[in-house]
């Protein structure tokens, strides 16, 4: 087997990640699609360390899990704190950034 | 199994193909339904299934450290953060079917095929001629752990300081955002208790049980009232039915008891 293959299924989570975010419109759902991306990058930076014999891509996919964590966390406190305000997750009523 | 997760696969073998596409079917399976669930809960549980899944293609692709990274931050945190926002928030808000720009469904598939046939073209025309392999790089430090924290402790120990500050900041940033102030006191048992008795309807003494005094015991079945009267308030809201409930007392008086329509419930 080709190790591109990696690389191309890391290409299609990234394409189905992308769609989602265009798609659907509940805001976690959103979100899910976002990390679905940062995953599939992740895929790709492991593959390219094993096929170029060098450990950064996996310390790159490292610091990037982790400014996944932290960007989580702050989405997920943005979400909540726009449901108490308007009552719904849906981006599509979260047009106005006043409360 | 450690002899091999010790060293980076330099050669794919053929259980690693066969492991490859059982593992892409998964994560692929995973991800589109997410993408199709109306329910967030269940897009919640599709993409655990994509992370598990991508936590073993890092496994048999030499990344052991960022395969253990991958189960106990994604699916172990992240996940849970997301089910509990989820509970929070409410867990039966389905997305709606209503496009609030015209055509903007049909725009994000033909947009979301668009990019992914440019994604594949574009890597499609790289070929690689051969595996390096990550055994020279992790041999001399013993190990793939060893090698990724050398790694991260030497060349990239400044990033690495500075990911904690940005974890700080996430973590006091989620702090603020998510609290809130109280707008007037509690009230305190005092105040809940002199409400109750300047109130005109509600009851000075606590609720009679249902049951007492009729043939059953079961919840739906209103106590009865000195005079021989039901007691409606005594079942639980749940189970006030709209229709008219027969029941026996036990010393054999048949009583009708009739919830008004519209009650507050």
């Amino acid at each position: 087997m080709n190790p591109m293959n990696y690389i191309y299924l890391s290409a299609a989570l990234f394409s189905i990640g992308a769609f989602g975010v265009l798609f659907r419109r509940n805001a976690i759902v959103v979100f899910m699609c976002v990390e679905l991306m940062l995953n599939a990058a992740n895929l790709a930076f492991v593959t390219f360390a094993r096929i170029n014999g060098t450990l950064d891509g996996q310390v790159v996919a490292f610091f990037v899990m982790v400014v996944a964590a932290a960007e989580v966390v702050i989405g997920l406190a943005i979400i909540m704190s726009i449901f108490a305000t308007r009552r719904s997750a849906s981006i599509d009523e979260a047009n106005l950034l006043r409360s | 199994m450690t002899a091999y997760l010790a060293t980076g696969v330099a050669t794919v073998s053929a259980g690693e193909t066969f492991a490859f596409w059982v593992l892409a079917i998964l994560t692929v399976g995973g991800a589109i339904g997410m993408l199709l669930s109306r329910k967030a809960v269940h897009s919640a549980l599709w993409i655990a299934l994509t992370m598990v899944s991508l936590a073993v293609v890092y496994l048999i692709n030499a990344a052991p450290f960022l395969s253990m990274v991958q189960i106990i931050v994604y699916t172990g945190a992240v996940m849970m953060l997301f089910l509990f926002v989820l509970m929070l928030i409410g867990v039966d808000a389905a997305d709606s079917l209503v496009e609030t720009i015209k055509g903007q469904r049909l725009a994000a598939v033909l947009v979301g095929i668009g990019f992914g046939l440019l994604l594949l073209a574009g890597v499609g025309g790289l070929t690689v001629n051969e595996i390096k392999g990550l055994d020279a790089a992790t041999s001399q430090a013993g190990g793939n752990l060893e090698a990724v924290a050398q790694l991260i402790f030497g060349r990239y120990v400044l990033a690495f300081e500075v990911t904690s500050a940005l974890l700080i900041t996430a973590a006091v940033g989620a702090i603020v955002y998510t609290h809130r102030e109280r707008l007037v006191g509690k009230p305190t048992q005092a105040m809940i208790s002199r409400a109750r008795f300047t109130s005109a309807t509600a009851p000075r003494s606590p609720m009679p049980a249902p049951g007492v005094f009729a043939n059953h015991n079961a919840v739906d079945t209103p106590a009865l009232l000195p005079d021989g009267s039901p007691a409606l308030d005594s079942v639980p809201a749940p189970f006030q039915v709209e229709e008219a409930r027969t029941f026996t007392t036990a010393d054999g008086r048949v009583i009708t008891a009739v919830y008004p329509e519209g009650d507050d419930k």
